[in-house]
């Protein structure tokens, strides 16, 4: 094939690019050279959109072993483990092939996890769906749960967390993030590094096949009509082949041969190969016809471009081939020795014995083409902050509005999908998911880790930079309603098109506000991974810059989940009332408004409710912890009752000053906690709150009979709010199956 | 006494189950890889939960297979305990030790919940810690698990006591409410006809530690402990 204008432009490769690739080569390329640049420089690959702006994340603090830059990030958690994440977005092959999508996608971060070394020991998911009254979006549902079910559940690996989301705004692009936590201990880390000249290239795990080629350019580019066409782009995952490797993969990490490994994902040999000896200062010579092939005739161009799932490279020392193989046979597993580390700083490709492709890996790699693209902030960006509460008029019957909105498809129960996943394997999982948090205890110690995943993007929407900050606010705040202390996060950055500038400003805004965030409660980004060109037909997602944290509990004994335990147990609100209902689950679902700008947040606010909530949850005094987030207060509350060994009720009745009804039971208002405690521990807890500089209020105090009542506004039956709570969901399920 | 669990390529509840053996019972456990042909010291076997060879063909069609199946077959000849647990005991039925077949669930999705079981037979060596008819919470996580047998074969199973849980509401009854999976008669664990064969899709190895939510599978383990200690 010749290369020409038209050939340049299928590979998503601008015409100033190509002419860099010229001037790096002194030459023309071959078109096996033109798709390893192609996939290198995409978007998905090099973050050349995104990179001048990353580097400002603070990635450092005293417990992190490994930021950004290898396969995830390595945080010590005392003793002598650390634990190991990362978060990773699969959302164009989700919207293609809801199942194999989402699969593939879980398959790729437990890959990224197991390979720096660690056992995965949970994973989690963020989901965001189009609206209910999209045609699609049953479909995607159920694909992506029974995907995310079938890879995770086969891989023993328990999915204890996540959150879902419905919003018209993903009708044409859902969003599948998904996020592993390994274990490990401190002194056995491996890394993604080819180095010592001679050393063996080995490939191990499933043969190579012609699937999912150029799928990392597939993920750099809009949608149009038909999308759909791209199908054969999507991998497709084999579970079990990845259980073998990762038992194979933990065999071998006990040895001492092993010098580097990666996974082979986005961009499969190609990226592995060529970022492996780019680390390493190296260059690396591979040999195609050594590779293990599904089918006869492939071509160098598909072997070093298929994204075949399950597949692993590592450099070993020399001398240690056999027993490497040995291992990896033991398990059923293709190994093979395909080159070796050389001299040169070059990835060199041979077939038939003839040298086929031959680049500077720096030229794939830290010298891909990098743009700080125009941004600018969108002429309908003050209009959406606008809102005169005076407008919105207030519903007649604020009951009925209460079962609206825990019946509305963000806030009702997800118990549909993670009842799919396999929450409880490896007998870790303390707190299983619909709590704020999950947490899953590590054996052999008194410790635990509690992990969440958030992200609100119609704050986002209405102003990106705060919606960046109430995003990590809100995932550490969850956490401390767990009792645990934020290690570190990971960040999965979803956009549309970063070449529109009103897109780029809500991606500098949102990395601004993450990075605010950061700094005032002092938690690390050690790893992540950015989504662009989530847009079809020219319409894009709301910016969603979605946050998984992971926390540390000292001592498991000392852990709080959401739901009321006693009658006759006080509550309390940790934090302001707080004033306005902009941006709220209840201006959307009932008045049909995306409007009013996100909630006010001080950081300095925020940090001294946490550290209020996290010291009573370790001294032993909180019986109940709950975040107030979608639904504000009310739908808040209503969740507490919720206890799914018995339902509780509530009697809350508090002095509530100029504030309107709706905005006291559904405001959103940041910053605030919601615990229940014995009467005999409130002084304690005054005095805990007067120490942190939070303020505490009394608002009601727990009831027997499951009965809801708020400020003479609100009277309802929990037993009712529940049903709906939880019908939601398989009832639309149903329905959309039914063609209802 | 010495705990086998067996490994096969997929298995993914082989840590649960020797967790609880070594460091809940406080007793000895090895973990036995498939191609092992010998059963030599062993007091009682695990087949552990889990996705051997990927449930692919059928779930614990290929697992039957595998060279350390004939000495499970002889270890359960000559009396001794086996326990198939989730895909274990999908393995067991394959390998003709425990009749009748786990197929899909009535609602054909993979479900992972906690579940209420009655003990129907306190009296084999899998349940002698249970009181008659105690209801308890063991959790399920499978995809397969509609217990199906010929009608003979569940008036033998109904007749002679051999099943050992089943799905039941709070109040111990086995409605169909209660029927996860939609089991024949809400069978959710039998024995074979000498007793010392278990099968059970529940995974009792979840459910002895009270911070995992349940202890109600604790007795399970106990009571194969008490068997050897008699």
């Amino acid at each position: 094939m010749t290369i020409n204008k038209q050939v340049i432009k299928e590979h998503g490769l601008s015409d100033g690019e190509y002419a860099r690739i010229t001037a790096i080569l002194g030459r023309e390329p071959n078109l096996l050279e033109l798709g390893i640049f192609s996939v290198m420089w995409s978007e998905h690959c090099s973050y050349k959109s995104s990179r001048i702006h990353l580097r400002n994340f603070p990635t450092k603090g005293p417990a992190v072993i490994q930021g950004p830059g290898e396969n995830a990030g390595v945080v010590d958690i005392g003793g002598e483990l650390a634990v190991v994440f990362k978060m990773e977005s699969h959302n164009h092959p989700s919207f293609i092939e809801p199942y194999q999508g989402a699969a593939t996608g879980v398959g790729g971060i437990l890959r990224d996890v197991f390979t720096m070394g660690a056992r995965p020991v949970a994973s989690l998911n963020s989901l965001r769906f189009g609206s209910f009254e999209n045609k699609k979006t049953a479909h995607l549902v159920e694909g992506v749960a029974a995907g995310i079910a079938g890879y995770g559940n086969c891989m023993g690996v328990p999915t204890v967390g996540g959150e879902v989301y419905f919003n018209d705004c993903y009708n044409g692009n859902c969003l599948v993030n998904a996020m592993t936590v390994g274990l490990l201990k401190k002194d056995k880390i491996f890394k993604g590094n080819a180095s010592g000249i001679g050393n063996p290239v080995i490939y191990v795990g499933s043969k190579t096949g012609r699937d999912g080629i150029h799928g990392a350019t597939m993920a750099s580019d809009v949608f149009g009509e038909g999308g759909e066409e791209r199908r054969p782009t999507v991998q497709v995952g084999d579970p079990f082949a990845e259980k073998l490797l990762l038992e194979a993969c933990l065999e071998l990490f006990k040895t001492d041969y092993v010098v580097g490994i990666q996974d082979m994902g986005a961009a499969g040999l190609t990226s592995s190969s060529v970022e492996m000896a780019s680390r390493g200062g190296m260059g690396m010579e591979i040999d195609m016809d050594l590779v293990p092939r599904r089918e006869e005739g492939m071509s160098a161009y598909e072997i070093m471009l298929s994204e075949s799932q399950e597949r692993m490279l590592l450099v070993a020392k020399k001398g240690a081939e056999e027993e490497v193989e040995k291992i990896f046979r033991k398990w059923d597993l293709d190994v093979s020795v395909i080159g070796r580390v050389v001299e040169g700083g070059s990835i060199q490709i041979f077939e038939h014995g003839k040298l086929t492709a031959e680049i500077p890996v720096k030229a794939l790699t830290d010298d891909a083409p990098l743009y700080d693209r125009p941004s600018k902030r969108p002429d309908y960006q003050d209009e959406l902050q606008r809102l005169d509460i005076t407008t919105v008029p207030l519903p007649k019957d604020l009951n009925d509005t209460l079962l609206k909105l825990v019946s509305s498809g963000n806030i009702a129960s997800k118990e549909f999908i993670y009842r799919q996943y396999d929450h409880m394997v490896r007998t870790d999982t303390v707190v299983p998911p619909g709590s704020d948090a999950a947490i899953v205890r590590i054996k052999g110690t008194d410790k635990a880790i509690a992990m969440t995943v958030d992200c609100n993007p119609v704050y986002c929407y209405l102003d990106p930079f705060r919606g960046g900050v109430i995003a990590v606010a809100e995932a550490a705040r969850n956490l401390a309603v767990s009792g645990a202390s934020p290690l570190a996060l990971t960040d999965c950055l979803n956009f549309g098109n970063p070449e529109r500038p009103e897109v780029m400003w809500q991606i500098k805004e949102a990395i601004g506000g993450i990075r605010e965030a950061c700094l005032a409660l002092g938690v690390p980004v050690i790893g992540g991974n950015v989504s662009l060109y989530n847009e079809t037909s020219g319409k894009a997602i709301h910016p969603t810059p979605t946050i998984g944290m992971v926390g540390l509990i000292d001592d498991m004994k000392y852990r709080a989940t959401q739901w009321f335990k006693n009658a006759g147990d006080d509550i309390f609100i940790i934090g302001a009332i707080g004033k306005g209902i902009g941006g709220s689950e209840y201006l959307r679902v009932i008045h049909g408004l995306e409007k009013g700008g996100a909630p006010d947040i001080d950081l300095a606010t925020e940090k001294k409710v946490q550290d209020a909530c996290l010291h009573a949850i370790k001294a032993g005094i909180i019986v109940s912890a709950h975040d107030l987030s979608e639904g504000g207060l009310a739908v808040g509350i209503t969740e507490a009752c919720f206890n799914p060994e018995k339902l509780f009720g509530a009697s809350v009745d508090f002095e509530m000053g100029d504030l309107r009804p709706d905005e006291l039971l559904f405001g959103e208002a940041q910053s605030r906690i919601i615990v229940s405690v014995n009467k005999k521990d409130v002084k304690r807890l005054e005095e805990i709150c007067v120490g942190a500089g939070a303020v505490l209020r009394r608002i009601g105090k727990v009831t027997k009979e499951p009965q809801l009542t708020i400020n003479g506004f609100i009277s309802a039956d929990v037993s009712v709010l529940i049903s709906a709570w939880k019908e939601t969901l398989p009832a639309f399920i149903h329905n959309s199956k039914a063609g209802v | 006494m010495k705990f086998a669990i067996i490994v096969f390529p997929g298995s993914n509840c082989d840590h649960d189950a020797y967790h609880v053996a070594k460091h809940v019972l406080g007793q000895e456990a090895d973990y036995v890889w498939h191609k092992e042909v010998s059963l030599k010291g062993f007091d009682c076997v695990i087949l552990p939960g889990g996705f051997s060879y990927g449930d692919y063909l059928r779930t614990g069609a290929i697992a039957r297979f595998s060279p350390v199946m004939s000495a499970v077959v002889d270890f359960a000849g000559k009396g001794g305990l086996v326990l198939g647990i989730c895909n274990g005991f999908q393995i067991l039925t394959e390998a003709g030790l425990l009749p009748g077949v786990l197929m899909r669930n009535k609602g054909l999705k993979f479900i992972c919940s906690q579940v209420k079981l009655k003990v129907e037979n306190n009296s084999t060596p899998f349940t002698n810690q249970y009181k008659p008819a105690e209801i308890t919470d063991i959790p399920i996580a499978h995809a397969d698990g509609s217990y199906f047998a010929e009608k003979d074969t569940i008036k033998l199973l109904e007749d002679t006591g051999r099943i050992v849980f089943r799905y039941c509401d709070a109040n111990g009854q086995a409605s169909d409410s209660a029927n996860p999976n939609g089991s024949i008669n809400n069978i959710a664990a039998i024995v074979n006809e000498k007793g010392n064969v278990m099968g059970t899709m529940p995974h009792p190895e979840r459910a002895c530690e009270a911070d995992l939510g349940s202890a109600g599978g604790l007795s399970v383990f106990k009571s194969i402990l008490r068997g050897f200690l008699k």
